[in-house]
């Protein structure tokens, strides 16, 4: 460039417009995070120490709400639900999903057809999905059900039978496998393929360039979509409401649904507003643990 | 020679079979997995004494296209349908916009507390949605924002999903600076680099942001379930919920109605494929 040429007010000009375009430009999400996050979570904060049912004034009550949501059995309950569903569902979808991606990057017929297939049901909107399965897994016209009897499987209650109903959301989440998987086959493409012409060069089956170099390999991805997953999973609540209603016997109450029955359906306002800290608080908590856990096993190429 | 090529084809012939089996494997798989679909629209053109006929009905006798006619009947679909267009798009166009704006600051623009900032945008993808949605409501009840399409729409303008953001800047950051500093120094200023350069070579992204932003929306069901209240301003997964609570017996109807509201995102999806797998490539996050 010509710098030297340009004289040293001008640049300090040149500078001085840049910072007025680059506030103008940032200033959609400067206010907004200011309106939409820094604002509401000091509201949230404020209300977590009132109580506040919205029909008369809010009230201070100091740690009352905190007190209470360590004891509250159904809140505790609702929190063991999420965490039951969270580490069952996780580590299925990512084993699923890399499966697929390891089938689906293979040299085969109609691949991208096969691809779009498998991520299709992450379009169908949560409330079609939702209402779908309901039926789903209806015990007596059902097609789960009919399915499991041809392979002499007798019908099972799911969705109203408190053991089964939890591992019935499992089953459901892997029908929206289809992010990670794209996620996979895009990582497994960049994988060089030097290093598996090397490993065969040397001898190596197919399972030991599987194990020596594709999972070291994808290792960076495997723990991106877990920690994704797991905060995905630990937030979900939406079906449970729109199917069970948390039912039966509070055994999809997922910590969310509490949350928002809490304040939505019963407006105790102060309270939901105190379980949604301590549930973002737990989030936070295991984010950074597995980050910090990651150093032993993501493998980071330098 | 013959020696040579003799292991070779047997290890052919090998992989052939292995990815024989493996299509075949996939294939059964794939139809399983896509059963529940399948089930959804063959359900929705049957008579309801199919509905529940054992065994499975697949193909309904004669497809009752009146289920479709029916739904609009019980409940206004029609008024549902224009809400939600109204709103998804009003907050696509919003999104679009700010956050090509804000990427493009974030991307290319020098400024005290940028970091700072960038940061706050990264942290804020962590955050529990519901940390925020309990004093939203309380914030857009003061407003008297409940019950309209404001708390649908204003935030967007305001490009809260930091996702979009992001895609925007990772694309930004990979094009050449060239043409912007050419057109600097003949004396353009910011606004005319943004829609003259950055926003002609952008459209790959662009693209991207707009199908994730628009089925984000198209999709959205806990705001709306929130937000809006009469009937009147209800969207269509508001209205699809009410129908499976007020017509639980019958799945025919419930499952025209999904059928309904899935198939302009399929049609989307068949001709923007292209820019999903490309927008979840880039970050990783998407769809949902």
């Amino acid at each position: 460039m010509d710098l030297p040429l340009r004289s040293v007010p001008s640049i300090r000009r040149n500078r001085l417009r840049d910072w007025t375009a680059g506030y103008l430009f940032a200033a959609p999400f400067i206010i907004g995070f200011f309106a939409f996050y820094a604002y509401p979570m000091g509201y949230s904060l404020w209300m977590s120490f009132q109580k506040w049912d919205l029909l008369s004034p809010p009230k201070f009550i100091g740690l009352a709400n905190f007190t209470k949501l360590l004891q509250d059995p159904i809140s505790r309950l609702s929190l063991y639900n999420s965490f039951y569903y969270t580490v069952l569902a996780v580590p299925l979808q990512l084993l699923l999903a890399f499966s697929l991606a390891l089938a689906l990057t293979q040299p085969l017929r109609f691949r991208d057809l096969y691809r779009g297939g498998f991520y299709m049901p992450i379009l169908i909107p949560i409330v079609a999905s939702a209402v779908v399965w309901q039926r789903v897994f209806h015990p007596e016209y059902g097609i789960l059900n009919e399915v499991l009897g041809w392979f002499g499987i007798p019908p099972l209650k799911w969705l109203f039978d408190p053991a089964l109903a939890k591992p019935a959301f499992i089953i459901m989440s892997f029908w929206m496998i289809g992010r990670m998987m794209v996620i996979f086959i895009a990582g497994l493409g960049n994988i060089p393929v030097s290093l598996y012409e090397a490993a065969s060069l040397d001898g190596a089956g197919a399972w030991q360039r599987l194990r020596y170099i594709t999972i070291p390999m994808m290792t960076p991805l495997i723990f991106y979509n877990m920690v994704i997953a797991i905060i995905n999973s630990f937030q979900t609540f939406i079906p449970a409401q729109i199917i069970t209603q948390g039912g039966p016997e509070n055994a999809t109450l997922f910590a969310v649904l509490n949350i928002y029955r809490q304040g939505f359906e019963y407006f105790n306002m102060g309270y939901a507003a105190a379980l949604s800290w301590e549930f973002f608080v737990i989030i936070l908590g295991f984010t950074i643990a597995q980050f910090y856990m990651s150093k032993r096993w993501v493998f980071y190429e330098e | 020679m013959s020696e040579m090529s003799q292991p070779l084809v047997r290890h052919k012939t090998v992989q052939k079979i292995h990815l024989t089996v493996v299509q075949i494997v996939l294939t059964l798989f794939l139809i399983t997995f896509l059963l529940p679909a399948i089930w959804m629209v063959s359900s929705s053109l049957k008579a309801s004494t199919e509905v529940f006929a054992h065994p499975i009905v697949w193909i309904p006798e004669r497809p009752q296209w009146n289920n479709y006619a029916r739904i609009f009947e019980i409940l206004p679909f029609g008024r549902f349908l224009w809400n939600t267009i109204l709103v998804t798009g009003l907050a696509v166009l919003g999104t679009v916009i700010s956050s090509v704006m804000v990427g493009y600051s974030f991307a290319r623009l020098n400024w005290p507390g940028k970091n700072l900032f960038f940061g706050l945008m990264i942290s804020t993808m962590f955050l529990p949605e519901i940390v925020t949605l309990i004093p939203r409501f309380m914030i857009f009840r003061e407003l008297k924002w409940i019950d309209t399409f404001y708390p649908l729409i204003v935030p967007h303008w305001f490009a809260v999903n930091a996702v979009y953001i992001f895609l925007v800047n990772q694309f930004l950051r990979g094009l050449p600076i060239e043409l912007e500093e050419a057109a600097l120094i003949d004396g353009a200023n910011r606004f005319q680099i943004l829609t003259q350069i950055i926003i002609p070579l952008s459209k790959p992204v662009i693209a991207s942001i707009t199908v994730f932003a628009l089925l984000q929306h198209y999709n959205a069901f806990i705001e709306p379930l929130i937000f809006l209240r009469s009937m009147d301003n209800w969207t269509m997964a508001l209205g699809i919920r009410a129908l499976n609570d007020t017509n639980v017996q019958n799945w025919e109807l419930v499952f025209a109605a999904g059928t309904m509201m899935v198939a302009p995102v399929l049609l989307l999806f068949i001709f923007a494929q292209r820019y999903f797998v490309q927008g979840i490539a880039l970050t990783g996050f998407g769809g949902r």
